[in-house]
């Protein structure tokens, strides 16, 4: 999609400065006349409201760390006094706090949109993979922000979590000890720990935002997948991103503030824990520590193995997994679309993830440790099972032959294309 | 194929048959919820209901709980209890709880009989409890700690219990109904369920019988009765009163600016949908140009 530019300058003033720094240039043709598939759907908004959700997250969290201190002492009341006396504190405050569950919901959907369509497959993988990374710093962020309110839900979630890397000294003794004093910098979570985690959280966002850039470029490159699976094959297949794209991302952005604005303004609390409105106490365990809905699926997968290191490992291989996808998946067809048996097994696994959400809420006793066994097994087996082998079993439905073709329900003119152009193999450009 | 399909058939097995019994806790309570007049979307807190919680709060409570975390200051607001400021004044200048004047400009944080230093309150000062620390506290209140009760509002809920499907299908309603009130609906459940323990309940030392605790087992003895009912300037008030009002006063404490933002909420939320009408309508306009 690179190489041709149709910006022209228009003054003297944007000719002078275009051939000095064409960034203007770099703008229109990634932003204006950029081609975008025709046939996008409301999923295809989601990336444009993640950029909105990463902006505003940064802008609010800029705002609510200039009255934040980051002190074991005084954390809890300094939030209080955000929410109290800071100007139009309890607005900021809740946008930050429900922005992270919003942001969590929008990746999510994102990532199975993704899922469904293929989007990983050639000539997509470093796009996907940058995307995981994403993922994996998005967690990273909103793990050490959770941590800050310094209640008792913050102090016993970095505790449990921290503690995960304990599991080490299994490997090699001592080793898993010696990281998490480390981490903690002492010998429990304490004043240290809050300083570095209110350091790091502030770092990650602006390591996503390098992330988001490379993700956009890689897209850029790669182009947009669509519905239909199928590559852009002619002009008639396209439109130009403004105003078509622009004028559907915006709307959509719009619809997804309605409920962003619904738990704002009418139930903040909500999407968080009570007890964390406890100030922390050491020597106080609360009954169940739970984390934010966003890693309750990850959770149930940690607790689900007997073994601590077993768990630790299943959890992280749960995410990475994610990077190994576009060749886990050995199909010639993109869109779940023409692939009547993967649909299904898709389907299943978003079940999967909600059942191990719901899993990862229950306390860790019978029966919810045997269903969760049973959902993470089938959560692996999305991966490991159905996506080579469906791939390679399944008898794909007849694919249109060209995006238009879709769009119209009859052919187009598909300048000579073979319908194969729907394979993931790259193509030649 | 025959794996898979036997996978996609056991993940819909599991969805029919993932009738999880209820989860055996020791404490099982339905919390009755209440009408609250700040619940719902357009609720807005009264300000009389806040000034007769106050009072209780006043004469019952602050005898053992502190408030810390609200200003005197925060009575005369908007949105809370309204106060007239003179009177919140006045009753800073007598709080009995005083916050601590040294070290003075001897360098001296106690007179010379040893009691610490200790000016009376102004406006901007915390609404302070009877305690200077935990510590004294636990010592006056056999080992219990009475907590602060600045945000006990939003440190207590009323859970969900049930089967999955009904534990989702509660949320779905919570949601729906934008239900927050959680906090106190507890604090009113957890102060009108004292009573006598069932035979054969081994109650701990000091402890009371409360139905709504987790545990059943409460340090805090009962702090209102129906025979020691507080009446409120006119005369007036029952049991039932004291306790819903007390509450009602909490959830304010904890949750200050609701009223602002409920009202607030309704203009963003209408423009929202009156942007996404006309986003909608540009956005037909435009792809109208093209088959699509
Ligand atoms: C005689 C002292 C005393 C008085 C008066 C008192 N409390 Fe308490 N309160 C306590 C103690 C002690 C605890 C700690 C109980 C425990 O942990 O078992 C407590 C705990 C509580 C709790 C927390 C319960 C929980 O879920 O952990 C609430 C809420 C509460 N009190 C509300 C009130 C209200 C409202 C009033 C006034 C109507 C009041 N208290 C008056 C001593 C008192
Ligand atoms: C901070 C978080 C993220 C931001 C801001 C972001 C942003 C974007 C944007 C703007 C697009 C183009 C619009 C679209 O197709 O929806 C996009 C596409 C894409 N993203 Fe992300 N993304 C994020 C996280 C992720 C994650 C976690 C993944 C997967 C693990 C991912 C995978 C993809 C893929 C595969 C595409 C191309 C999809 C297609 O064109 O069909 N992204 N992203």
């Amino acid at each position: 999609m690179s190489g041709h530019s149709t910006y022209e300058p228009k003054s003297n003033v944007s000719k002078w400065f275009d051939e000095r720094l064409p960034v203007v240039r770099l703008m229109h043709d990634s932003f204006v006349a950029f081609p975008t598939p025709r046939n996008l759907n409301y999923l295809w908004t989601f990336g444009g409201i993640l950029v909105f959700c990463l902006v505003a997250q940064l802008v609010t969290g800029i705002i609510l760390a200039m009255h934040y201190v980051p002190n074991d002492q005084m954390a809890f009341n300094s939030v209080q006094h955000i929410k109290r006396d800071v100007n139009y504190g309890w607005l900021i405050q809740p946008m930050h706090a429900v922005g992270a569950s919003m942001f969590f919901l929008a990746v999510y959907i994102h990532i199975f949109r993704g899922l469904y369509y293929g989007s990983y497959k050639a000539p997509r993988e470093v796009l996907w993979i940058l995307g995981v990374f994403i993922l994996l710093a998005m967690m990273a962020t909103g793990f050490l922000g959770y941590t800050l309110p310094w209640g008792q839900m913050s102090f016993w979630g970095a505790t449990v979590i921290t503690n995960l890397f304990s599991s080490l000294d299994g490997v090699i003794p001592g080793l898993g000890t010696a990281i998490v004093t480390w981490l903690w910098g002492g010998f429990s979570v304490g004043n240290a720990t809050l300083n570095r985690f209110f350091s790091l959280h502030y770092l990650l966002p602006f390591v996503i935002f390098g992330l988001v850039i490379l993700h956009v470029w890689a897209l850029h490159v790669a182009g947009q997948n669509n519905p239909t699976g199928l590559e852009i094959k002619q002009p008639a297949d396209a439109v130009p991103m403004y105003p078509y794209a622009v004028t559907k991302d915006v709307f959509g952005m719009f619809v997804f503030l309605i409920p962003f604005a619904y738990f704002v303004f009418f139930m903040p609390d909500w999407l968080g824990h009570a007890d964390n409105y406890t100030p922390a106490d050491p020597l106080v365990t609360p009954p169940h520590i739970v984390p934010e809905w966003y890693f309750l699926p990850f959770y149930a997968i940690l607790r689900a193995i007997p073994s601590k290191l077993g768990g630790v490992i299943a959890m992280v291989s749960a995410i990475v997994i994610l990077v190994f996808v576009p060749w886990l998946d050995t199909s010639r067809v993109r869109s779940c679309k023409y692939r009547p048996i993967f649909k299904w097994c898709f389907w299943a696994f978003a079940f999967t993830c909600l059942a191990l959400g719901y899993l990862g809420a229950m306390p860790a006793e019978e029966p919810y440790i045997t269903w969760a066994r049973i959902f993470t097994f089938l959560y692996f087996a999305f991966f490991l099972l159905a996506m080579p082998i469906v791939g390679i079993l399944e008898t794909p439905s007849k694919l249109p032959r060209s995006i238009m073709e879709s769009v119209l329900g009859k052919p187009g003119s598909t300048g000579g294309h073979m319908p194969a152009g729907a394979s993931a193999a790259p193509e030649k450009r | 194929m025959k794996i898979i399909s036997s996978l996609a058939a056991a993940a819909a097995l599991a969805a029919a048959v993932l009738v999880v019994p209820v989860h055996a806790e020791e404490h099982h309570f339905e919390y009755e919820r209440q009408k609250w007049t700040f619940g719902g979307f357009w609720g807005q807190y009264d300000k009389d209901q806040l000034q007769r919680g106050f009072q209780i709060y006043q004469q019952v409570c602050a005898n053992c709980h502190g408030l810390s975390r609200v200003n005197f200051r925060n009575l005369v607001q908007k949105g809370g209890p309204e106060f007239p400021e003179a009177s919140v004044k006045e009753l800073a200048a007598n709080w009995p709880n005083k916050p601590l004047a040294g070290p003075n400009d001897d360098g001296a944080i106690a007179d010379k009989k040893g009691n610490l230093l200790t000016r009376p309150a102004l406006l901007s000062d915390p609404i302070l409890g009877p305690y200077r620390n935990d510590k004294e506290a636990k010592a006056a209140q056999n080992g219990a700690l009475p907590p602060d009760l600045s945000v006990i509002a939003k440190a207590r809920d009323v859970h969900n219990d049930g089967i999955w499907y009904v534990h989702f299908a509660k949320m779905g309603r919570d949601v729906f109904n934008g239900y927050q009130e959680g906090g106190p609906d507890y604090i009113f459940n957890l102060l009108t369920n004292y009573a006598e323990p069932p035979a054969g309940f081994k109650l701990g030392d000091g402890l009371n019988y409360n139905k709504a605790f987790p545990g059943n087992q409460i340090a805090m003895v009962p702090p209102l009765s129906a025979d020691n009912v507080i009446k409120y300037a006119d005369g007036k008030g029952t049991f039932e009163e004291n306790a819903h009002d007390i509450s009602a006063f909490l959830a304010w404490a904890a949750d200050p600016a609701l009223n602002e933002r409920k009202a607030m909420g309704w203009q963003v939320m209408l423009y929202l949908l009156i942007t996404c009408v006309l986003l909608y309508a540009g956005k037909k306009q435009v792809w109208n140009r093209i088959p699509h």
